[in-house]
């Protein structure tokens, strides 16, 4: 089988940036005014993933595995200050995003690594804890700006709920639901129609890489369950902190008094 | 769930009411309410007046817990707000907002959220709602029907008071009249009703006294 990885050299990814110019032309023939963006986003990714390549070959090298808690500290903290930004409305997001995405992360690689399902070596914990976090990071967000929008947006029957003496807890439950099923609903759709409406990426890459099919979906499958399990979670902990965080100790929406009639 | 099987009951000094000294409330465009005393009995029909903008809504989201002050102090029953459970205080303490809310769900869904065992014939019995009101769907109410469900969803509760955020405004002439007959009469039997309404005349006609909150300075 051909290894696409081995082949791929600096010219090919020359030729690659052809469509990068395409996607440039229609937006400036369509007048999307996305041109400056494209151009900034295909540089900074080339930089970014130019330097994560070096990062990576450095840290794959032998006995440089303790490098790796750090790898991913410093992407926990890229996606805790992305999360954290999301989900602004809610006091604190950043902690919130924080507690989250640790947990995500820790929990679902320990049980990988636990179970022995994957080796305890940076070639695959960080690749692995990367697409956990990545997908903990999206969920994050949306469950904190979901959150935040949905009781402020039905403060008025959030209050009668209220004033009806249930709790915070209680009073909340529908819209901390629905917050829930919004942050876990994409990952839930992607593993259902898994492999009918597009290969994903962690099993394309094997098979680019010259992988066997079979090989690559038993990756994959490892990799779909793990972000179930991850994005799980982080909708838990950031629902749970958003929760804690949007009401007082006396079960008052903070800035309760802001919105209502006077 | 923390919804109790049981209504509350009476403290020693019920009756006794709210009791506001220099209370303050401050929001985005400067004091809403600023430096306001005054006594709101626990028993009979208290209505508050004042011009709109002038922070009676407000007053009354204080009394049950769902905003605080920044400054000043309110007693309930001679104890101070915060030395009361809150949530057995809103409880006991029944706050029904401006407008009328409908959760979704039945009728009967909507008595029960505030009690699991109301009696739901005589609670709507008891608002003039025809009891076989119970299995319809709350939220194709008319206005006026969800005004009386929301004052039939907090009885469910046996308050001691009731505080009512104008409970007439949305409603035309007859459903207005039917509330103001049964919020007169919820407070011949004994229940508290503290109620906020711009109309002078309607505070004039319905309540045994009436409180002026002062417009902004």
């Amino acid at each position: 089988m051909t290894d696409l990885s081995d082949r791929l050299g600096p010219a090919d990814l020359a030729l690659a940036l052809v469509l990068v110019a395409v996607a440039v032309t229609i937006s400036r023939w369509r007048r999307a005014g996305l041109e400056g963006d494209m151009v900034v986003a295909t540089v900074r990714s080339f930089v970014q993933l130019t330097a994560v390549g070096f990062v990576l070959e450095y840290v794959f090298g032998p006995g440089r595995a303790w490098l790796t808690p750090l790898v991913l500290s410093v992407m926990i903290g890229v996606a805790v200050a992305t999360s954290g930004s999301r989900g602004s409305d809610v006091p604190g997001a950043r902690g919130i995003a924080a507690g989250a995405l640790v947990l995500a992360t820790g929990a679902t690689l320990g049980v990988l690594l636990a179970l022995g399902i994957v080796p305890a070596e940076p070639r695959a914990v960080i690749p692995l804890g990367s697409m956990v976090l990545s997908n903990a990071m999206n969920t994050t967000s949306l469950v904190l700006s979901r959150l935040a929008t949905d009781l402020g947006g039905h403060r008025r029957e959030l209050e009668a709920r209220l004033s009806l003496g249930l709790d915070a807890r209680a009073a909340a439950a529908p819209w901390h639901r629905q917050a829930l099923r919004s942050g876990m609903l994409p990952i839930v759709d992607n593993t259902k129609v898994v492999g009918l409406v597009a290969l994903p990426g962690a099993m394309t890459g094997m098979l680019l890489a010259g992988a066997s099919p079979v090989a690559a979906i038993r990756l994959q499958l490892v990799v779909m369950y793990m972000l179930l399990g991850g994005n799980a979670f982080a909708a838990l902990a950031a629902g749970e902190g958003a929760l804690r965080r949007l009401f007082t100790a006396h079960h008052q929406l903070v800035d309760a008094g802001e919105g209502a009639g006077r | 769930m923390s919804t109790p099987d049981e209504a509350p009951r009476a403290g020693p000094a019920a009756g006794e009411g709210f009791r506001l000294e220099g209370v303050t409330v401050t929001g985005g465009q400067g004091p809403v309410l600023e430096g306001f005393s005054a006594h709101l009995p626990g028993r009979g029909l208290t209505a508050v007046v004042g011009p709109s903008g002038s922070g009676k809504t407000t007053l009354l989201r204080l009394l049950n817990r769902l905003a605080d002050p920044d400054a000043g102090r309110i007693t309930y029953d001679g104890r101070p707000l915060a030395e009361h459970d809150v949530l057995d205080l809103r409880r006991r303490v029944q706050h029904v907002g401006q407008v009328p809310v409908a959760f979704p769900g039945t009728v009967a869904d909507n008595l029960r959220l505030a009690r699991p065992g109301a009696p739901v014939a005589d609670l709507l019995a008891r608002v003039d709602l025809d009891p076989e009101l119970a299995g319809r769907e709350a939220q194709r109410l008319s206005v006026g029907e969800t005004q009386r469900m929301c004052l039939a969803r907090a009885l469910a509760l046996a308050p001691e008071c009731l505080l009512l955020d104008e409970p007439t405004s949305a409603l035309d002439g007859d459903s207005r009249s039917r509330v103001e007959k049964l919020v007169r009469r919820l407070a011949d039997d004994g229940t508290g009703v503290i109620m906020v309404t711009h109309d002078a005349s309607q505070a004039q006609d319905l309540a045994d006294r009436t409180v002026a909150v002062p417009g902004r300075r």
